[in-house]
């Protein structure tokens, strides 16, 4: 399917989805409250079918957070992107790890580098930094005046 | 022999000198041997971290062979290993690690810091919060070899630099 | 090193494998749970390499940060580079040359073997045979000076650039790589006989380490590991880039799922890569090896992602951009850290000796799952 059978499609399934224009690949805008129904539907729904989850990225826009999920289909050969915007104080989302199990060891990274939290994740523990770290290194207010020297 | 022929600079020696009971020739040429024999048989522990990883693991290949001098068996454990190659980034979360892999090592022990990270953290010295800025933060060094990664030819340098430096004494 | 032993109420053992430990290819320590010397469960235990790539990138300029990723795969790191120089085209819609496109990709292909070559020495090292890993090396070192008298470094190449490359090739370049094919065409049949007929090496290899093809894709593996399972993703095939759409090879897949199959799809890929570099050999376009762009280089607002097929599988550079002369957030996405995940699984129900072969073929290259 191209973009424009992808947009048509995903607003079949869900209504409510926002498009964002002018990007590579179909891109969609949700909320957190509603992304385990949605993940359901693009890893299940006949003509979508999007077993791949190949990119998880986690951003810092310092007044809120976007979680990226890049996801392909390896048998219909196309790309969706979602974005998943999240509150900055408290951000919480649903695991997809029991949906595409490669996103047990991303979202252990977005925790470990962000504090994104994942809720019923199997076992959400730091995976880079040490057990007993302070702090989300890769967030923008990160300060670390022992170990950063800056340029 | 005279203390002041032994000391490299020929500048006399300053405060007093007591002669050794038995003579002072037997010891040094025993020791002589000693540290030749150590020089030539320096055995590494099988220790990279990374890039550098690669050409350590080229200077033990059939081109630019360290067998030649005594490097040949390197040995998995601390225990059985004369010298520590330290060839990668060296993070905080290796440190205790690499300090404890030194402290099972039998003396004497010798460490060389191959390439620009260990040396120094090399190119992840600015800006990152979680490289050891040079192996030399976690456990005394004797050979650094710049590069990034460098030539097995210069790692061979260093090599023989650190079989010179046992030769003269140091240990 | 074996830092702790403890048990736990079924009687099972729990030790550690690494740090620090000659067959795991880096820095990578697993916590095995073992019943007896079958294994139960396995879990890595990431991070001794972590050097904050990704925060350090945000502070460097678009043409700063690409030679960084040469250290994150160092085996594959033509490659990586070129992942990054094609994002920052791709943002900047850059045309590159068709002289510096040929070149890319005979570097690629040459860094794939090398790529290749190193891992069959390390993997029959692992197996336990010590002869192959000095043959590796000397067909690498032809390749190193190849690679040495036009780049000038013999791992870490800073050679891509974003508009093409950074030199022209050397004038004796052609006939090296000529010489070369014509050496290792002989050498891969020798690797065949040496290994991969051996009975020893076959019976460690056939029926291990089974990865099914719906597993590889829910656990996001990419390149020979997801290819010896049958499944195809070469992104050379599907997503071509630079000439390669243009050019005549296939892509190996083998359905087995065990470890011999990823064997086997490595040597094929070796051959496949001979095929690409003498189809362009001896057909580099005459022209400009670097295109015109401007000193400071700034990526307009935006997302862009661009992904490349390194020997160990999908190489992904997402650039998040605000306009200015840094990117606001890069996202790596390494084909190890996929690959890796999937270990637990074909793990399960074998012996510490089948976790080294498995580990083998999986090809992990651990600054690259850290960065």
């Amino acid at each position: 399917m191209n973009k424009e059978e992808l947009k048509v499609r995903i607003e079949e399934l869900f209504p409510s989805s926002v498009f964002e224009e002018g990007t590579e690949w179909t891109t969609v805008v949700i909320d957190p409250a509603g992304w385990e129904g949605f993940a359901r539907g693009l890893r299940g729904a006949e003509g979508l079918e999007l077993d791949y989850l190949f990119c998880v990225t986690a951003i810092d826009w310092k007044t809120h957070f976007t979680m990226v999920y890049h996801l392909t289909s390896t048998v219909c050969r196309h790309t969706v992107v979602v974005k998943v915007k999240l509150d900055h104080d408290r951000p919480v989302i649903r695991t997809v790890s029991d949906i595409w199990r490669t996103a047990e060891f991303h979202e252990r990274e977005a925790f470990d580098l962000f504090g994104v939290v994942f809720t019923d994740h199997p076992d959400l523990r730091r995976l880079f930094m040490t057990d007993e770290w302070k702090g989300w290194p890769l967030r923008k207010d990160y300060e670390d005046p022992v170990n950063m020297i800056k340029l | 022999m005279d203390v002041s022929t032994q000391n490299m600079d020929n500048k006399p020696f300053p405060g007093e000198v007591h002669p050794t009971a038995g003579g002072g020739i037997l010891v040094t040429k025993l020791d002589e041997v000693i540290n030749w024999a150590r020089s030539n048989s320096l055995w590494p522990l099988v220790f990279g971290t990374s890039c550098c990883a690669i050409e350590m693991m080229s200077t033990a290949g059939a081109k630019y062979d360290w067998s030649r001098f005594g490097f040949e068996v390197a040995r998995a454990t601390p225990r059985q290993a004369d010298v520590i190659i330290i060839a990668g980034t060296i993070v905080n979360k290796m440190a205790p690690v690499l300090k404890r892999l030194y402290d099972q090592m039998a003396d004497p022990k010798y460490v060389i810091a191959m390439g620009a990270c260990a040396t120094s953290g090399g190119p992840f010295f600015y800006n990152t919060y979680s490289v050891v800025k040079g192996a030399d933060h976690v456990i005394p060094v004797d050979v650094y070899v710049a590069g990034c990664p460098p030539r097995p030819e210069a790692l061979l340098h260093a090599l023989m630099t650190l079989q010179e430096k046992i030769r003269r004494g140091a240990s | 090193m074996i830092e702790e032993v403890g048990t736990t109420e079924q009687g099972d053992l729990v030790i550690n494998v690494g740090p620090q430990h000659p067959s795991t290819h880096g820095v990578l320590h697993l916590v095995i749970t073992l019943n007896g010397e079958t294994i139960k469960k396995v879990e890595p235990h990431l991070g001794y390499i972590h050097r904050s790539i990704e925060k350090m990138c945000e502070s460097l300029s678009y043409r700063q940060f690409i030679y960084v990723t040469s250290r994150m795969d160092y085996l594959s790191s033509h490659i990586n580079n070129h992942g990054c120089a094609l994002c920052v085209e791709k943002g900047m819609q850059i045309e590159v040359p068709a002289r510096a496109s040929v070149i890319r990709v005979l570097m690629d292909e040459l860094t794939r073997l090398a790529s290749h070559q190193l891992w069959w020495g390390a993997m029959a090292m692992d197996v336990g045979a010590l002869t192959p890993f000095f043959h590796a090396f000397r067909e690498r070192e032809a390749i190193n000076d190849i690679m040495e008298e036009t780049c000038g470094a013999r791992l870490t190449m800073n050679y891509m650039v974003p508009g093409g490359v950074m030199a022209d090739i050397h004038p004796d370049f052609q006939k090296r790589v000529k010489e070369f094919i014509r050496f290792f065409r002989t050498k891969i049949d020798e690797y065949d006989e040496l290994v991969t007929g051996n009975i020893i090496f076959k019976s460690r290899m056939e029926g291990v380490g089974y990865l099914s093809p719906e597993s590889a894709v829910s656990y996001g593996c990419t390149g020979p590991t997801a290819r010896g399972s049958g499944v195809s993703c070469d992104i050379r095939k599907l997503y071509p880039y630079e000439v390669y759409g243009q050019l005549n090879f296939e892509e190996v897949t083998v359905s087995g799922g065990d470890c011999f199959a990823r064997y086997k799809v490595r040597m094929q890929e070796m051959r496949q890569s001979i095929s690409i570099i003498e189809q362009l050999i001896d057909n580099i376009p005459e022209g400009e090896f670097l295109a015109k762009t401007k000193a400071v280089l700034k990526l307009p607002k935006g997302e862009f992602y661009s992904r490349v097929e390194t020997a160990r599988g999908e190489f992904g550079v997402y650039i998040i951009s605000e306009g200015g002369t840094t990117p606001y957030r890069i996202k790596f996405r390494s084909p190890g850290f996929s690959n890796l995940s999937a270990l637990d699984l074909m793990a399960r129900g074998h012996k510490i000796g089948d976790l080294v072969a498995i580990m083998g073929t999986l090809d992990l290259v651990i600054p690259d799952i850290d960065r």
